[in-house]
């Protein structure tokens, strides 16, 4: 045998390679998603159903306290979307949780596919499936009275910046998935994390309705930022025109974008390198 | 350097407080198949899993196609196919669509991965189910999906952890014939079975392993020779005299010696004095007033040579549960008797 080389030097394919097995993996990952009616169901029902229900039963409790030129669906939904969009990540770790269960895990990683390839095409197709919720829960919010109040620009901005959040949570959910390897602890844990997580935010009631201790935490907690960013870009005026105490200690457009971006890098980084990390040994 | 496909010296894994491996040695020429034998829980899916670069060895060295299993990962998985104990295979996913993506993966580009990917479904008789769902394939039409997708990136060298495990007995058969054709075209293969005849059926040589170390290795012939002699092979009439045979002949051999009181079978290694002692446990048996239902003298399986070895049967490790520490084998039997 006449095995010389010590460190293996990159393909001259490595960047097309690396893109391709991305690729194969996204593409796999969208096809399954579209073949599981539980799962495609499970995905459409749930936000329209979460759109219906806080419209329906909260609104009449929100009235009570918004100004009266914002209507409470314009109010709840930023906060419904990026819950959405947190939600809709748990897919990914009850997704590889499942291909680890069934070995597939093993295959691909005794394949000479980039080590990156499986968590980037998962995070890459959920989160397709994010942006696919949020555009039917905005549908399905339209018909009961949702409207915008700025730009477009301002609205596709809004956009991103909820896809943005899914895809952070995605390898958030990531590393859940690997680490606890089967699909109901993993369920069990990202719920137990993040319903707190999502509730104690400016989501769906405003942070200063609540208990003094918990005001503090609400304030710092990410959600309440992402929420803040998007409620900003879609209400507009109507929120710096507005006189009521709901938005006074509302931070200028500036520093949530800045906010908004440190705490989706952070995290994102953070559990990119778990994920990976546990991939590897997994 | 040696010049075996797969060269293995002093490998030890542990994972807390087991020792799945305590310094595993092997050599595999190429072309040949090495048959891994063991128990449950002997350590044959972490030799597999470290030959295959998923899991790191804590000590000792390893080879695969020359490439070192640590150093060198990146390089041996381009040489490599695997098919793990699960069907590894993505239900939701046609069986071309997973043998495409597999190809895909190993960089072949789309549309030679599409005709090899066809290639192999025709070969596995699965081309009739290319175009269906995975998840609507029997058990044994995923294991050979599985084994199919191991083979899309033309290994030089294929590892099978148990490839039969959970088949029914015709599917079994199906994918012995399928291996066997494999290695005909040079294929070197590592293959773990805790199955003693697919061993014998498959491997040129057969490495025994238990507790996380090689006990014995050799060609199924050197392996049985190993029994000595004959084994005499006894089934009483009666299953509930089992214990009560086996506590009058056992003794009559050299040494050692089995009983299964589920099926009323007794196994003594009998050594050069065969005759002698069968007609010496005819004559105690029938003083003790037990029938049977058949006594003879064969030639020893490596059922045999397992218990010698080991001192327990091949699958009581994984069968510690069951009710009778020999159910296992005694499943087994039944499907031996099922192909026969």
């Amino acid at each position: 045998m006449s095995v010389t080389t010590s460190s293996p030097p990159k393909a001259p394919g490595f960047v097309a390679n690396t893109v391709s097995d991305w690729w194969v993996m996204t593409k796999r990952n969208l096809t399954t998603y579209l073949r599981k009616p539980d799962l495609l169901v499970f995905s459409t029902i749930q936000p329209v159903m979460f759109v219906l229900l806080f419209v329906f039963v909260f609104g009449g409790a929100f009235e009570l306290f918004l100004p009266g030129t914002i209507s409470y669906v314009d109010f709840l939904m930023p906060g419904i979307f990026v819950q959405t969009g947190i939600f809709a990540a748990t897919q990914t770790g009850v997704g590889l949780a499942d291909d680890l269960q069934k070995g597939l895990i093993d295959r691909f990683r005794s394949l000479p596919m980039a080590r990156s390839a499986v968590l980037a095409g998962r995070t890459s197709a959920d989160t397709v499936s994010v942006g696919f919720q949020t555009v039917l829960m905005l549908v399905v919010a339209y018909l009961v009275g949702y409207r915008i109040h700025t730009s477009v620009l301002e609205a596709l901005f809004a956009f991103v910046v909820i896809i943005g959040v899914g895809y952070v949570f995605t390898w958030v959910s990531a590393f859940a998935g690997l680490s606890l390897k089967t699909i109901e602890a993993v369920q069990a844990a990202l719920f137990t994390v993040v319903f707190p997580f999502v509730f104690v935010s400016s989501a769906f009631v405003p942070p200063e309705t609540f208990d003094a201790w918990l005001q503090p935490i609400a304030d710092n907690n990410p959600v309440t930022i992402w929420v803040d960013l998007v409620r900003v870009l879609t209400l507009g005026d109507l929120i710096t025109e507005s006189d009521s105490p709901l938005f006074k200690d509302l931070p200028a457009l500036s520093t949530l974008l800045w906010q908004s971006a440190a705490w989706a890098a952070g995290l994102l980084a953070f559990f990119y390198l778990l994920g990976v990390r546990v991939y590897r040994r997994t | 350097m040696s010049d075996a496909a797969i060269d293995v010296e002093g490998l030890e894994k542990r994972f807390g407080k087991v020792e799945a491996l305590r310094g595993v040695d092997l050599q595999v020429p190429p072309s040949t198949v090495l048959g891994l034998l063991g128990p449950n829980g002997a350590g044959k899916t972490t030799a597999v899993r470290i030959l295959t670069t998923l899991l790191h060895p804590d000590a000792g060295r390893a080879t695969v196609a020359g490439y070192d299993v640590v150093r060198q990962a990146e390089q041996l998985r381009h040489v490599i196919g695997l098919a793990g104990q699960n069907a590894a295979v993505d239900e939701n996913l046609t069986g071309l669509e997973n043998l495409e993506m597999v190809g895909r993966l190993y960089h072949i580009p789309a549309a030679e991965a599409r005709r090899r990917g066809a290639e192999i479904l025709e070969r596995f008789e699965l081309s009739d189910a290319a175009n269906r769902t995975a998840k609507t394939y029997s058990g044994g039409m995923r294991r050979r999906l599985d084994l199919g997708a191991s083979l899309v990136g033309n290994p030089q060298i294929l590892f099978l952890d148990e490839p039969t495990t959970g088949l029914d007995p015709r599917s079994r058969l199906e994918m012995w014939d399928i291996i066997r054709e494999l290695v005909k075209e040079g294929t070197t293969l590592l293959l773990t079975t805790q199955y003693l005849d697919e061993a014998d059926q498959l491997a040129d040589k057969i490495a025994v392993i238990d507790l996380g170390l090689v006990i014995a290795e050799g060609t199924s012939d050197e392996l049985k020779a190993r029994v000595g002699g004959e084994v005499l092979a006894i089934r009483v009439a009666e299953r509930e005299r089992a214990a009560a045979a086996a506590g009058a002949v056992l003794g009559l051999g050299p040494g050692g010696g089995n009983v299964d009181n589920n099926s009323g079978e007794i196994n003594v290694p009998v050594g050069s004095d065969g005759t002698a002692i069968l007609t010496e446990a005819v004559r105690r048996l029938d003083a003790e007033g037990i029938g049977l239902a058949d006594i003879a003298l064969r030639r020893p399986t490596l059922d045999d040579v397992f218990m010698t070895l080991t001192g327990h049967a091949a699958e009581s490790a994984a069968e510690a549960e069951e009710p009778s520490q020999d159910g296992g084998r005694s499943r087994k039997r039944e499907r031996k008797r099922e192909q026969a």
